[in-house]
């Protein structure tokens, strides 16, 4: 029997990104907040140590700071037809864990959807006719982006992101994206330095008739104070970015930003190493009452709410709502049904150029240290005469050279016994790489639900992920691996290789954590989970924070539009829910 | 200053829980009012001791020392395997929470799955180390009448490659291929050549010298403007500068 603890106004359900921002926001007006983390507390002096935080057997190969599959697994198939099994370690994707969650060892390339991602298939529709969406469930994501913009500048300002405006309110700029949609001012820092490779690959392309500009980055080109009065560093492109904390205190995240701030409010409480079960719903279904958590040593706690904001990563978002009974299960069959619907993922490809003579210093990178070309991304070139939707921002972005994985080598070469070392020695230091990080379009196929077979420590039923790549993204792909060829023969590299996504999607490679999906904001209970302030249609004291919101993944990192989520949310809660509980959009 | 705070508040806390008839206080890692922070809160790693072994027995050692000692030969680019701590390394692995699969989803059942779904079986990666080893052995004694660590550096390497390449079966357990299992050992033989020193391997540096990897130096502004030039400075490692 579970214990019985005080009513709070809001429960905030993980402490990373989202659970911050929201934490940080309802606490300001007033509220007061408990936020129930499963993990422990992480701290940059005690936890980021810069004494040994570059060690990359620990934290990249041993994944410290990951999400164990011993405290939450899940499981996978490509399609219906197989079983799925367990992901009995984590490969393809990681992710986070603890306070901060993945926030503490993202990259920090921090982009904004496009308008054109809110509004895909008006858009789409508009510019080349339904017939032209045929077996994608791309849907519009209920908000546009005059509505949201401010909440994307809220969060670069937080996080002080480094970078260029290429829109300033619909006015091309000079050495920014000029894809990127109309922003009200300039990003809050210039950006960082971009090395040997990215400025190679900006000048080549350049010369080509594309529009290189440096990726905006949560890795800091300068000190900073951020509007909450935390101060930040300047990145010293030390190689130990992603799968890492930052010792530096150079890259946003919960912990140097926000949590110097929410910790010391007098309304917020934190519960560590406490895992929430469920969220409680009254006997009809219609509001949340409370979460029943497990704290570390096995006690069994009730927290009721009025509130209950839902922050984990988005996968475990997704599976906390159907643990919970909150909205109706996606079926693939019938595509009725909202929670799991439309998860996607990335779609990614790269090319690498092996030449003689080249001192490319690897190891000397930045999680967002690069130069992107949006050319071929989402729909910012004409897709009337090709036989596939969206597409991919090009990148040349080194972010480290870690020797343990970072061992490129030319096609051929031995990868053990004699002969190795020798082209060891030249891919590391003479090659250079650059990538096309895709989109992945939602079909009725792919779809997240409970495992009939797996559970975790507690009983309850893993999350299975019913995934494979999408024809259309297949096509995409291969465009992009077609673009990629095409751009680095000017280059004159000794030897060229690129990669080509194919069916099948491994759960073991890491290919990238951008899970999105599965409980996405719309205008359409039908076929959204959640409206567009991300408050559930079913349970209107539950909102639900993160990219398990996005209800397609577009040709870019995700944290960026996750933040602006964030904001939107918080704002929709504090400037209208507090004043009017209730359905914010009526059903 | 603030933790005089949170002690008080600790103890407000603690004297509330004690009232029967309020309702519960939540246990333990309840952090309010300020940042947590003690001193010598921080987990710096321990290096291991290079000497004895403690996973493997001296059968197996024989064996690992010579696989590594292929996997990486010693030649004017850098010590062999053996001689840069590899097996040392995998031994320390396999001993700790590595081996025994700690961080691991490991609840039944068990069953065969396809190629995109991973490693499935119920062997912990000690487990197994100590199968496979045994099993090269197997071979070993019925293809060349001696165990592994007694055939001549070639005959060693055709085996390697047989195993790499497929044409080498290796009696293990269905789940657990002969592929998986050398993937697995050149994959803790590298982490063993490139990791840290403090982790066993990487003697001297050897590999990061190699390469021209820095180790853990950890700011590189003076240098991310030269573009095309080689970066000047040796390796350090986290406890030492001569590795």
């Amino acid at each position: 029997m579970a214990r019985l603890l005080p009513k709070r106004d809001a429960v905030i359900i993980g402490l990373g990104w989202t659970g911050s921002i929201l934490a940080q926001q309802l606490t300001e007006a007033g509220l007061n907040v408990v936020a129930i983390e499963r993990g422990p507390w992480r701290d940059t002096a005690t936890d980021f140590n810069i004494a040994y935080m570059q060690d990359e057997l620990r934290y990249a190969i041993r994944k410290e700071l990951f999400l164990k599959p011993s405290v939450e697994a899940m499981t996978m198939r490509n399609n219906i037809s197989q079983a799925a099994m367990p992901m009995r370690d984590y490969g393809s994707f990681l992710p986070g864990d603890g306070v901060g969650g993945a926030g503490v060892h993202w990259n920090g390339k921090t982009w904004r959807f496009w308008s054109s991602d809110f509004s895909i298939r008006s858009h789409l529709v508009q510019r080349y006719g339904a017939a032209k969406l045929k077996g994608l469930q791309l849907q519009d994501w209920g908000v546009t982006w005059n509505e949201i913009e401010h909440s994307f500048d809220q969060f670069e300002y937080l996080c002080g992101i480094s970078g260029k405006a290429g829109n300033l309110k619909g006015q091309v700029q000079p050495g920014g994206n000029p894809f990127e949609s109309p922003r009200t001012r300039e990003y809050p820092n210039p950006p960082i330095k971009t090395g040997y490779a990215p400025t190679l690959f900006a000048d080549k392309v350049r010369e080509l008739g594309y529009h290189p500009f440096p990726q905006p980055s949560a890795n800091l080109s300068q000190a900073y104070v951020n509007p909450l009065g935390v101060r930040m560093g300047q990145c010293t492109y030390c190689g130990f970015c992603e799968r890492f904390a930052c010792g530096n205190y150079s890259k946003a995240s919960a912990q140097t930003t926000i949590l110097p701030v929410l910790m010391k409010k007098p309304n917020f409480e934190l519960r560590t190493e406490c895992e929430v079960l469920k969220v409680n719903l009254t006997p009809d279904g219609k509001m949340a009452r409370s979460v029943t958590y497990i704290d570390a040593k096995g006690v069994e706690y009730e927290q009721p709410g009025d509130i209950v904001v839902i922050c984990a990563y988005a996968l475990m978002n997704v599976r906390l709502m159907l643990l919970s009974q909150i909205g109706t299960q996606y079926d693939p069959v019938t595509g009725k049904g909202a929670v799991g619907r439309n998860y996607c993922y990335q779609t990614g490809s790269g090319a690498r150029m092996f030449f003689e003579g080249k001192h490319f210093n690897p190891f000397i990178g930045a999680g967002s240290m690069g130069q992107t070309m949006d050319d071929f991304n989402g729909d910012a070139f004409d897709h009337g005469s090709l036989d596939f939707l969206g597409g991919g921002g090009i990148s040349c972005d080194p972010s480290n050279g870690r020797p343990i994985s970072y061992r490129p080598t030319a096609p051929g070469s031995p990868r053990w016994g004699a002969g190795w070392k020798k082209a060891t020695i030249e891919g590391y230091n003479s090659s250079m790489g650059f990538s096309a990080q895709g989109s992945s379009y939602p079909v009725r196929e792919n779809f997240l639900d409970l495992d009939p077979t797996y559970t975790d420590r507690y009983g309850r039923p893993l999350l299975r992920i019913t995934f494979d790549f999408p024809d259309n993204d297949i096509r995409m792909s291969h465009f992009m691996s077609d673009q990629l060829e095409r751009i680095a023969k000017p280059f004159g590299a000794k030897v060229t290789t690129v990669s080509r996504v194919r069916k099948g999607w491994n759960a073991v490679p890491y290919q990238s954590t951008h899970n999105t999906g599965g409980a996405i904001m719309g205008s359409d209970p039908g076929t959204s989970a959640v409206n567009k302030y991300l408050q559930s249609w079913d349970v209107p004291n539950v909102f639900v924070v993160g990219a398990s919101a996005f209800a397609h993944n577009a040709g870019m990192n995700p944290t960026g539009t996750v933040g602006a989520l964030a904001y939107w949310a918080a704002e929709a809660i504090t400037s209208k829910y507090i004043k009017s509980p209730g359905k914010l959009v009526p059903a | 200053m603030s933790e005089q705070r949170a002690l008080s508040r600790r103890r407000l806390l603690a004297s509330v829980a004690a009232l029967p008839i309020l309702a519960a206080t939540a246990d333990g890692r309840s952090i309010s009012g300020h940042l947590p922070w003690s001193p010598f809160a921080g987990e710096p790693p321990k290096p291991v001791s290079p000497l004895g072994w403690y996973f493997f027995n001296p059968g197996e050692v024989a064996a690992i020392e010579a696989i590594v000692n292929r996997l990486i030969p010693a030649d004017e680019l850098s010590p062999g395997g053996k001689d840069c701590g590899c097996a040392v390394y995998i031994d320390r692995q396999l001993a700790g929470p590595f081996g025994q699969g700690a961080r691991l989803y490991n609840k039944p059942p068990f069953s065969p799955g396809l190629p995109t779904q991973g490693y499935q079986g119920d062997l912990s990666p000690a487990g197994r180390y100590r199968l496979g080893l045994r099993a090269l052995n197997d071979y070993t004694h019925t293809s060349y009448k001696r165990g592994f660590a007694q055939l001549t550096p070639a005959q060693q390497d055709t085996v390697l490659a047989g195993m790499d390449g497929g044409t080498v079966a290796l009696t293990l357990k269905p789940g657990f291929s002969t592929k998986e299992f050398f993937e697995m050992v050149l994959q803790n033989t590298m982490e063993g050549f490139f990791a840290d020193p403090l982790y066993g391997g990487n003697r001297n540096m050897a590999s990061w010298k190699m390469i021209g990897f820095p180790g853990a130096r950890y700011d590189y502004r003076d240098h991310i403007d030269k573009h095309n030039v080689r970066y000047p400075r040796p390796p350090v490692s986290i406890y030492s500068a001569e590795g």
